[in-house]
C-alpha cells in the first residue's frame, strides 16, 4: 500500500467551505432528527403502549430520521475530510462549537422552537465555553 | 410562566445524554490507543477490535447515548437538549482533574464555568415550546426570564 503525499494547504475560502459544510450538514441532521422525534411523539408513552419494539419501529418508520442520520453521516465525512487537510486545532473547536449556534437558529426557524433570550444566551455560552474546551 | 416539570426519569435521561458520549469517547479512546496499528491493508483487524472489551464497551456507551438522545428529543425541544450535551465535555473535564490529576489549564477552567453557566440558564426555562398557543403569540422572552 503506497502512502499518500500531504495534500496541498488549501485556501482561505475552501478551508471556510469546510467548516461551513461540517457546521450545516451536522446542524441538518440535529434539526431532522428533532422534527422525526417530535412526529413519533412521546417516546416513552409510545413505549408504554406499544412496547420497546413498536417504540423501535415508530422511530425507523419515520422518514425525516433516516435524512437526519444520513446528514449526520455527511456531517462526520466532512470532518474526516477536514482533518485530513486542516489542523486539528483549528477543527475541532469550530465543530463542536458553531453547530451549537446554528441549531438554535434553525430550531427558532425550521422547528418553531420558542427560542427565547434565556436559550440564546445559553447557546452561545456553551457554544465559546466547548470552543474553549475543544481548543 | 409555570412550566411541567420534568420528573426525576426525564431528569435520568437527560443525565444519561450527558454522561454516554463522553464516557463512551473515552472508552473508545482507551481500547483503540492499546491496539497496535490498524493499517487498512489488514481491515479484519479493526472488526477484530468491535470485540475487545473497552472498544465494546464504548460502542454500548455510545448506542444508550443515541437512544436517551433520541428519547429526550421525543419530549424536549432541541435547544433544551442541546447544553445537555456539551454538559458531558464538562464533566471529562472535572474527571481528568480530581481522578486522574490531570493539569487543567485557565482556558479549560473558563470552559467549563461557560457550559455550567449556559447550561443553568437554559434548565431554569420549560423544557418544550408550547404549542397550544401560537407560535407567534408565545409570551415574549422577557417575560420568561422573570
Amino acid at each position: 500500500m503506497t502512502i499518500p503525499s500531504p495534500a496541498a494547504s488549501p485556501t482561505f475560502w475552501a478551508s471556510i467551505g469546510m467548516m461551513a459544510a461540517i457546521t450545516v450538514f451536522s446542524s441538518a441532521g440535529e434539526v431532522l432528527m428533532a422534527a422525526a422525534m417530535k412526529s413519533v411523539g412521546d417516546l416513552d408513552l409510545v413505549r408504554a403502549r406499544t412496547g420497546l419494539s413498536g417504540a423501535i419501529r415508530a422511530v425507523v418508520t419515520c422518514p425525516p430520521f433516516f435524512a437526519g442520520v444520513a446528514f449526520l453521516a455527511l456531517g462526520f465525512f466532512s470532518l474526516l475530510f477536514a482533518l485530513n487537510h486542516l489542523p486539528l486545532g483549528l477543527v475541532a473547536p469550530t465543530a463542536a462549537s458553531l453547530p451549537l449556534v446554528l441549531n438554535a437558529l434553525a430550531a427558532r426557524f425550521f422547528l418553531k422552537e420558542n427560542v427565547d433570550r434565556r436559550r440564546w444566551i445559553s447557546a452561545v455560552l456553551v457554544g465559546i465555553g466547548v470552543y474553549l474546551l475543544a481548543h | 410562566m409555570a412550566h411541567p416539570r420534568l420528573t426525576s426519569r426525564q431528569y435520568l435521561i437527560l443525565a444519561l445524554v450527558a454522561i454516554c458520549a463522553p464516557l463512551g469517547d473515552s472508552c473508545l479512546d482507551r481500547g483503540m490507543t492499546r491496539l497496535p496499528p490498524i493499517t487498512l491493508a489488514h481491515p479484519g483487524a479493526l472488526i477484530a477490535a468491535v470485540f475487545t472489551p473497552w472498544v465494546a464497551a464504548g460502542i454500548a456507551l455510545l448506542i444508550g447515548f443515541f437512544a436517551s438522545y433520541l428519547t429526550a428529543l421525543s419530549w424536549a425541544d432541541l435547544t433544551f437538549v442541546m447544553p445537555a450535551t456539551a454538559f458531558g465535555n464538562m464533566i471529562v473535564e472535572l474527571l481528568a482533574r480530581f481522578w486522574l490529576h490531570e493539569a487543567v489549564s485557565l482556558e479549560r477552567w473558563s470552559g467549563i464555568i461557560l457550559i455550567t453557566l449556559g447550561v443553568g440558564f437554559v434548565a431554569q426555562g420549560p423544557a418544550s415550546t408550547d404549542r397550544s398557543t401560537p407560535f407567534l403569540e408565545a409570551e415574549p422572552a422577557e417575560e420568561q426570564l422573570r
